[in-house]
């Protein structure tokens, strides 16, 4: 496989080409803006906590390369479901991924099982091999990470 | 008529345009963000520091001496370069947005006030937009803007009334994003009629046809070295003397004072007021260098090459992409500079530029430093093809095929 397939893999483009997830929500749901300054995409995360405490709806707006929305689309429905810190828990596996590792933190590769729990997301490793793609890849979680915070603060 | 110069024997004289990517030759159309140097600049700095190193302006001993004529030789190439009629003018800073920033900072900081009113275009690259919001953040002065009209051109139909009791008019020669040449004379004739000090970000002209700073008319010209053949860490301020005397000083070190006392400072002539620390002494040859080589070549015959190769461009593309490609810009060759700003149908410029560089062709994705243009044109990114006198319609056609390729990698 040529590094540019591997980038390039069916399913991102399945998530490029009909993302899922799409779209918006009415306040209450919190609301947070993610900028890539180098290109100028930009990601808009849509997040509606239920009762129960776990992300009962998520919808992403906003435009951007075939990385960033597939990886956006992907995140959406890997999150749907989760309580926060289980999301939170998916975007540190997933950044350890991408060879990011969290602040404070040791780079850790994710385990055999969280590449399973990452489920679609795993297809997006081969972007660690383009480092200025990287930031695509990740755009759409630290927009989510700012919906968590919004979210724990009320605001 | 002697016969032009052989633009096809030029590319042997840029080491780097013989290299290869991901196994294929290099095919280099980023020229607006940044050029290849030919090895007689890379010489010509070599040399400089092999054999003729020292810093400039201090010492008595021979070395630097021949450093100091070598950094001053290059200020009367530039000056000759662009036709300004005194070398004294010419101002070497780090780069063009040094050069934007000079003017903010000094000239601006100097004359404008809560009641005054400045005019951009929206086609400015950052480093024309920037520096001075972010004078106005401290003075609190008005920014008009000249829109985007037809075609990729500004809409002057309100110029006057956007100029009226303006200080200054600050713009483009040549759009990063559109390659749009802006009507320098009629910009000029409608400022100078308001009573505006007029700026011109010359960074993407200086480099691609003739200029003559006194024919323009204008109060400042800021351009860079890097994007001439030049090094990287040069860039150049020519302003009108009596301005640039009246002028307080920008940065403040060794270089740009006659005397210093616990009590104060006296900042010495121009351009050394405008210069402290030490200079970019080896860039400043190697940018005399690059001069030499463009004006080997010609400026009349590098802009013709140029249009020449932008309408090959536009034919080829369209030829084999149709519909589905949008370039930006003058339809007119005559009416723009060797800068493409493309959309692919259904296909983000990121992706674009990542499938062209597995080709080897490299080309720029995102907004170019441009938001407020970019937001005008409804677009978030373009892949940005750009020309130089080393592109050849070889270039043009791997460009072509690695696009068409693209839009089959991600067709729906």
């Amino acid at each position: 496989m040529s590094d540019l397939e591997d980038l390039y893999r069916e399913i991102i483009l399945d998530h490029y080409r009909s993302p899922r997830n799409s779209g918006e929500l009415e306040p209450p749901a919190h609301k947070a803006e993610g900028f890539n300054p180098l290109c100028g995409d930009e990601i808009v995360v849509y997040l509606l906590l239920g009762d129960d405490g776990t992300i009962s709806d998520i919808k992403i707006g906003g435009q951007g390369c075939s990385i960033s929305q597939s990886s956006a689309s992907m995140m959406s429905a890997a999150v749907k479901g989760k309580t926060p810190e289980q999301a939170r828990e998916l975007m540190t596996s997933f950044k350890g991924l991408m060879s990011i590792a969290e602040k404070g933190e040791e780079l850790a590769e994710p385990t055999p099982a969280e590449i399973r729990e990452l489920g679609d997301l795993a297809a997006l490793r081969g972007v660690v091999k383009f480092p200025t793609r990287i930031k695509c890849a990740t755009l759409g979680w630290n927009t989510l990470d700012e919906a968590l915070t919004a979210v724990a603060e009320g605001t | 008529m002697s016969p032009g110069p052989d633009f096809a024997a030029l590319k042997k004289d840029f080491p780097i345009l013989a290299t290869e990517r991901h196994g294929k030759p290099l095919v280099f159309l980023d020229s607006a963000a940044s050029s290849q140097r030919p090895t007689q600049v890379l010489d010509a700095m070599d040399y400089s520091y092999n054999n003729a190193y020292a810093n400039v302006h201090r010492g008595v001993y021979g070395l630097a001496e021949a450093a100091t004529n070598a950094y001053e030789s290059a200020r009367l190439k530039v000056a000759r370069f662009i036709g300004a009629p005194d070398s004294s003018e010419i101002i070497f800073t780090k780069n063009a947005t040094e050069s934007l920033n000079l003017v903010a900072a000094s000239w601006g900081r100097a004359n404008l006030g809560p009641s005054d009113a400045i005019v951009l275009t929206v086609m400015e690259h950052h480093a024309n937009i920037v520096p001075w919001q972010m004078l106005q953040a401290e003075k609190g002065f008005e920014i008009r803007w000249i829109p985007l009209g037809d075609d990729g051109k500004l809409d002057l139909s309100n110029i006057d009334t956007l100029l009226d009791g303006a200080k200054l008019l600050s713009f483009a020669t040549m759009s990063n994003v559109l390659g749009t040449i802006n009507p320098v004379e009629q910009l000029v004739k409608a400022a100078r009629k308001a009573g505006a000090v007029v700026c011109l970000d010359a960074c993407q002209s200086v480099p691609h046809m003739p200029t003559n700073v006194a024919d323009m008319d204008a109060d400042f010209v800021a351009f860079s070295g890097h994007k001439m053949l030049g090094p990287s860490g040069i860039g150049v301020l020519w302003g009108r003397m009596e301005l640039l005397e009246a002028m307080p000083p920008f940065l403040g070190g060794g270089g740009m004072i006659s005397h210093v006392t616990t009590e104060g400072f006296m900042p010495d002539a121009v351009p050394s007021k405008f210069e402290a620390g030490t200079p970019p002494i080896v860039e400043a040859v190697g940018l005399g260098a690059a001069i030499d080589y463009l004006e080997a070549i010609g400026m009349e015959n590098i802009r013709q090459h140029e249009i020449e190769l932008t309408a090959y461009a536009q034919r080829t593309l369209k030829e084999k992409l149709g519909d589905a490609i949008t370039i930006h810009g003058p339809s007119e060759p005559s009416e723009r500079g060797g800068v493409l700003s493309i959309e692919l149908q259904g296909v983000h410029a990121h992706d674009i530029s990542q499938v062209l560089d597995s080709h080897g062709v490299a080309v720029r994705p995102g907004h170019h430093c441009a938001k407020p243009l970019m937001q005008e044109l409804g677009v978030n990114a373009t892949a940005r093809a750009s020309f130089y006198l080393y592109n050849d319609t070889s270039d043009v056609d791997a460009l072509a095929d690695a696009l068409a390729e693209a839009l089959s990698f991600f067709a729906i």
